[in-house]
Formats: structure tokens, sequence, C-alpha cells
């Protein structure tokens, strides 16, 4: 892994930074910016904090609290939506502002004070509460947080810089459940200790995105440079139309389109689990075999995109998701079909969930980064969300296996027809 | 602020929040050790004829050593010392002859498991759960067990909640989930896709009554299932983790008094089956247990002890709805009544 924290040039705080850290070292450490590097390592620690949390609920709230988990399943759909609109509205609040770390840090903070709930509270309202300011805080940190990854990497590799936040954000997924079981193993009832160091990875993050951080206001440049330049109009602001018209528009509806054929990694997993011992064995922690993949192919697909353009590699990743639904169908039941889905639908999310965000800034202006990215993160999840409940009716209908299948059949043809839709800058590089 | 500085600072953040962390893990760890090795804070007795005479089989959660085991009393002395076993579950029912345990198993990846013991502690039959152990039982001649799990995944997945309900014979045979088994909804088959079942009773080795619940619509219907037809008819509504008294006339369940999702409050409730009739009992806490039958006339259900996170009581109270609630084992769960 190519982390370098010191020997960087420092960005100073009052926005006249260059766009990019000069880059330093041999080829291939150069590729992306310090601040992308720390910023994966703030989403790493922030990932430990709450998917080692996440990972021992159900057990904290049926084996200690002594309650079902009824409601707390139930409430979880909710919670996404409220989640997915507060992706949106808070890349616009960034834009608008133009305090990107500072809403990225409203929602990373919220998170860890949550986290100071979390060792308090005792009873299932409270842990309700906490969970959704959790939720809440997530969805108003992707966007900015994104938008200034776009704004300290060069625009020719901005699918590499989102590939190496995302590895090291997925380090952080992969590693944070493991540590809340391991220290479950030593301690059977330690889940106090699990909350406590949850915090501390929490507020470490936070630490980190607070003092190191560089609070790139992108206007401030853009005024700077007008000032040094001949005497064009201030035409640098704030335009809606850039994320309504245009490539946005395209791009929203295809991934509307595609997350509308996202059914969901639990009901693949559920697939596997009801006809493979060895998924159902290790079902709790199929979405950390997902993980693996995830971050293992991230900087290579975030590489590619740059490369073959993002739009391409956006579209066809989703052929990552097909194979995962077909392997996931067919009357496979040994171990090989599992782990093979797995690194399928690893591979997908590395192909696409960085990605997205690369080509929404690519396709928008300095000013509009965090509104595009946020756009495109609301629309991916809104339609993720409606594809999971659709697909539950399509499931106890027609079946488990035939379910899925349908919805392969749908995907095989919508993927040429979206890659029609972007045509016009599939290959678009977004090189100067 | 220097470049040093700040690291300077981060540096020191991290010391005191690891160390923070590190310290209360440590003492949990110690304290941990101290509740294991410390002896149990209730009277016990040796384990060797646990299985013998009438008595409550349950899972002891009295501190110290034997927390989480099964455990056993004398049906004619519940408060008297506990023969406890080695065998740590979560979820237990027992009859004459063998018990069923659901656990946790502990490892870095967590694991449920479905064991089924001899008295002796000799296992008949185990297979793995999707996931947390939420109700066992099994039916009266020992040959049916049935088993409801909640399939969480993970919390940030889109699938939300959903249970896992099976039965299979203690000869291995398994069948199957109940979402693939036909459901009578008033009358006419129907596939809702929120429908989620759990909680079985017995009533002999093809006969039981079990909650089938659309989550969605919020609604809980009692139904009847038929081993054999692999059919589930629903009969009544509002009934939720039923049980069946020992003279097969009522079920005992509990009932949503009020509010709904993370606020409900569950009240224990009896209902006649001839009659349909349904009577709630004077209990003013929210019981979350499948009920159980001490007798025809008392029943028995689990609460958390106030204070004591992982410690519960088992209350019994008079299932025509005189009297109070009394507690009938303390730091007990999960009990379950055996004679012979």
């Amino acid at each position: 892994m190519y982390i370098s924290l010191s020997n960087k040039p420092e960005p100073e705080d009052d926005g006249t930074e260059t766009a990019v850290d000069a880059p330093k070292g041999p080829r291939g450490i150069r590729t992306v910016s310090s601040t992308v590097i720390t910023l994966g390592i703030v989403s790493m620690l922030t990932d430990i904090s709450s998917e080692s949390v996440a990972a021992i609920l159900p057990l904290y709230i049926t084996g200690v609290l002594g309650l079902s988990t009824i409601a707390f399943g139930f409430l979880d759909g909710i919670y996404q939506g409220v989640s997915a609109v507060a992706r949106i509205a808070a890349g616009y609040t960034s834009d608008r502002v133009e305090q990107p770390k500072w809403v990225a840090f409203t929602g990373y903070a919220l998170a860890a004070v949550a986290r100071i709930g979390l060792l308090f509270a005792t009873g299932f309202t409270a842990i309700m509460a906490v969970i959704t300011a959790d939720r809440i805080g997530k969805g108003i940190r992707t966007a900015p947080r994104d938008a200034l990854i776009t704004a300290t990497s060069r625009s020719d590799n901005l699918g590499t810089s989102f590939g190496v936040h995302r590895m090291l954000d997925n380090i952080g997924a992969a590693v944070g459940p493991l540590i809340a079981f391991l220290i479950l193993l030593v301690i059977p009832d330690g889940y106090q200790t699990v909350f406590a160091v949850s915090l501390a990875f929490a507020v470490i993050g936070v630490a980190i995105l607070a003092f190191v951080v560089p609070n790139v206001r992108t206007r401030a440049r853009a005024r700077a440079d007008e000032k040094s330049g001949a005497d064009a109009a201030p035409k640098h602001r704030f335009d809606w139309s850039v994320v309504t018209t245009g490539p946005m528009r395209r791009v929203l509806a295809a991934a509307g389109i595609l997350g509308l054929l996202t059914i969901g990694d639990g009901f693949i997993y559920l697939v596997l689990q009801s006809r493979s011992d060895f998924a159902a064995q290790w079902f709790p922690l199929l979405y950390v075999g997902t993980n693996v993949a995830f971050l293992a192919f991230a900087v290579p697909l975030g590489r590619l995109a740059d490369r073959v353009g993002r739009a391409k590699v956006f579209v066809w990743g989703h052929t990552g998701l097909l194979a995962a639904y077909v392997v996931a169908a067919l009357p496979i039941a040994d171990i090989a079909a599992t782990i093979l889905c797995l690194v399928f639908l690893g591979t997908f999310y590395a192909a696409t969930d960085g990605v997205l965000s690369a080509l929404a800034a690519q396709l928008t202006t300095p000013e509009t980064h965090a509104t595009g990215i946020g756009a495109a993160q609301t629309v991916v999840a809104v339609s993720r969300f409606l594809s999971a409940v659709g697909f539950g009716f399509l499931w106890f209908a027609i079946g488990r296996e035939a379910s899925v299948l349908v919805v392969a059949g749908v995907l095989l043809v919508a993927i040429p027809c979206v890659a029609l839709l972007l045509k016009p800058f599939l290959s678009d590089r977004g090189a100067p | 602020m220097s470049d040093r500085a700040k690291w300077l600072l981060i540096a020191i953040i991290s010391i005191v929040a690891l160390g923070g962390a590190g310290v209360i893990g440590v003492v949990a760890f110690q304290q941990y050790q101290e509740r294991q090795s410390a002896p149990s804070s209730v009277e016990t007795a040796a384990p060797t004829d646990w299985a013998t005479g009438d008595r409550v089989v349950f899972r002891n959660t009295a501190s110290g050593q034997g927390y989480g085991h099964v455990a056993s009393v004398q049906l004619s002395d519940p408060a008297g010392a506990r023969a406890v076993t080695t065998q740590a579950c979560d979820r237990v029912d027992a009859t004459a002859e063998e018990f069923m345990c659901l656990k946790s198993e502990r490892g870095i990846a967590p694991s449920y498991s479905a064991t089924l013991y001899a008295n002796d502690g000799s296992e008949m039959e185990q297979w793995p759960l999707p996931g947390i152990p939420s109700r066992t039982r099994i039916s009266a001649d020992g040959t049916r067990i049935a088993t409801t799990s909640f399939v969480t995944g993970h919390s940030y997945a889109t699938i939300g909640f959903s249970t896992e309900t099976v039965i299979r014979s203690n000869d291995g045979e398994d069948f199957g989930n109940f979402e693939e088994w036909s459901l009578i909804l008033d009358g006419a088959p129907a596939a809702p896709t929120d429908r989620n079942f759990w909680g079985v009773t017995f009533v002999d080795d093809n006969t039981f009554y079990a909650t089938a619940g659309l989550t969605n619509a919020g609604i809980h219907y009692l139904v009847k299932g038929d081993v054999a037809a692999r059919t589930l008819t629903t009969v009544a509504e509002g009934v939720e983790c039923p049980s069946l008294s020992p003279d097969g006339t009522r079920i005992a369940f509990k009932a949503t008094t009020q509010g709904s999702g993370p606020t409900v409050h569950w009240t224990p409730a009896i209902m006649d089956l001839a009659s349909g009739q349904v009577e709630l009992l004077p209990e003013t806490r929210s019981v979350d247990d499948q009920i159980a039958w001490l007798d025809d006339d008392t029943i028995l259900y689990g609460l958390p002890r106030e204070g004591t996170p992982g410690d519960t009581d088992v209350w019994s109270l008079a299932a025509d709805g005189s009297g109070e609630p009394e507690v009938f084992i303390e730091h007990a769960w999960s009990p379950s009544v055996v004679r012979g």
C-alpha cells in the first residue's frame, strides 16, 4: 500500500493552494495526493468504528438487552431513506457555504458523538437514536468528502484517487467487525469495550480530519485565478443546471436504472445461504468477504477508469453484479461458488462506487462537485432501496433462484442500453 | 500549527483514546474473569442427576461459574439449589429424554448453531442457524423440533429484519423453512411478501401453532400448521408467540397492548381456543418471551432483571388473571417444564 504522510507539501488553509498537492516520489506512489490518503485513513478509522458496532449490535440487543430485533430491522429502511436524502442536502450545503471540510466534519463528528451516547445508552430507544445519528452522519459526510477528494486530485487520475480512498475505507469495513468479534472472543460480555474502542477510532478519525485535511475552497481559488488573469466575467458560481441538465442528467438516469436492478447484497447472501452449508455457516461474515474483494480491486479498477473512461467502467462494472446473480442462482452448492460470488460482488462495487463519484465530479464544475456527487449517491441509494423492496415482492411471488435470474436477465439487457445512453462520453477520460 | 505539532497532537489524542479504551477493556476482562471464576451467586448442586424427576429446565443467568449454562431445579422446590450442567446455551427446551440448545458459537467469525442433546450430554443432531437464536420447542414425544432465528446479516444491508423458522425431526429430517410452506390466509392461499414466521408450539408430532407476521402491515396471525401437508392456516389475529396449555384448550401469547416498533408493549394474554375469547393478564411490564406453562393454571415467562444487563428472572402468573406475577426462579431464562 502506498501511503506516505510525511514529506508532502502541506496545503494552507486559506484556500489559495493549488488543486493538486505536488506529487513526489517514484512513479506509482505519486499518483494520488496526500489529502486523498489522509481522507482515506479518516474513512478507514470511521469505518472500523461504525462496522465494529454494527457487527455486534444484533447480538447486543438480543443477548444483553433481552429485546427482539424486529423493530430494529423494520426501521432500518426508513433510516436508509433519511441517509440518502442527507447526501444531496449535505452536498448542496457544502457547495453553497463553500466549506466541504467542515460539512464533512459535521457528519464525522455526529457519528463520533453518537458513539459516546452508545456507552451510556441502555434502552432500545436510546440505541435507535444513536444509530439514527450515525446514519445521518454517514449521509452528511459522503458528498463533501468526495468533493474534497476531487478538489485535491488531478482530473486525469480522479478514478485512481477514489480507488485509493475506497480501498482504505474498505480496509476499515473489513477490519472493524473482526476487531469487535476478537474483543468478544477474549471478553465474552465485553460490549462496553467494543463501544469504547469504536469511540476511540471515531475520535482519532475526526481529529485527523480536523487538524490535517485542508479546507479546499473552490470559489475563493477561482476568484484568485480571475484576479491574476484577465478581467474575465465572474461566472464561477453555483448553478443547478450543471447537475440537472446535459451529461449529468444522463449519468443520474443511468445510475438510477442500474440502481433499480441492484437488489441488495442481503438477498444474494440469502440465496447462497439457502443452498450452501458453507455460506450458511459463514452467513454473518459474507459481507466482509465482499468488502475484501472491493478493497482489492478498488485501485486497479479506478486506474482502469482513468485510462478507458469512467462511464465505461461504471456501466460495464455492472457485469460483475450480473455474474454474481448468475453464480448465486446456478445450482452449484460448493465453497468455490460462494467465494466466486463474493468476488464478483466486490468487483462490482470496486468498479462502480468510487468510479461514479469520479464520473460525477468530472461532469460538474468545481462549484457544483459536492452537489453533483451527492445527487448521484442519492439516486443510487434511493433506487437501490426501491429495488430491494420491489425484489422482495418478486422473491415471494416466483421464488428465490427464479427471481434472481429474472433480475439478471433484465440487467443483461439494461447494461448495453445504458451504455448506449452514455455513449457520447463513454470513453471521455476527463483529462484537460 | 506546524505539521509536526499537528501530528503530535493527533498522536496524543490517539494514545489517550486508545489507551482509555484499553483500560476499559482490561477492567472488563478482569471483571469477566472474576465473575467466571467466582462461585455461582446462587446455591448450586452437582449435575449428576439433573435430568431426573419432575423438573424445570432453564438457562442459568446467575453470575459466577455456570453462567449461561443449562440447569434444572426440582418442580417441587423451584427456589432450591439448581443443578448446573456444563452445556452453555442461549435458548433451551427440554423433554424427558433430550434437550434442544440454540447458541452463539464464539469465534472470530460469529456463528450460531442448534444442537439436540440427549440428557447425558451426547450430541444427537446439530445444524447451523443463519442468525441469532430466538425460540425453540420440542414436541411432547420428542420427535419434532422447531427453531426460530433472526436473519439479520449486516445492519447496513438492505434486507432488514426477517426470521427463519424450520421444523426438523430428531433423526435429522428437515421439513424446511416455513416461507416455503403454503400459507392459507383467511381461507385462501396467499403469499404476502413481508410474511415472517416465528414461535412454534406443538400440539402433537404433526400439528402445531405458530405466529405469522406481516412485517409491513404490522399484523400478527395465529396459524395452525400441518407438518405432513406443509400448510399454515390462519386461525386468529393479534396473537404472537403462542404457547399451548398442557390440556390443549388455551393459547398463552404476548398481545400488543400499546405502541409499535421500538415502543411496543406486550402483555401476556390467554386465548380460549374453543370460543376465541382473549383475556389480558395483570402484568404491567412488557413481556418479550414465548410463554411456558407450569401447569394448566399457571404460566411462566422470562423478564430482564432491572439494572443488571444479561441477567433475567423467570416469573409465574395465574392463567385466569387472579393474583399478581411472582418470581418463580431467580437468575433464569428460557424455562421448560418436564414431568417424568
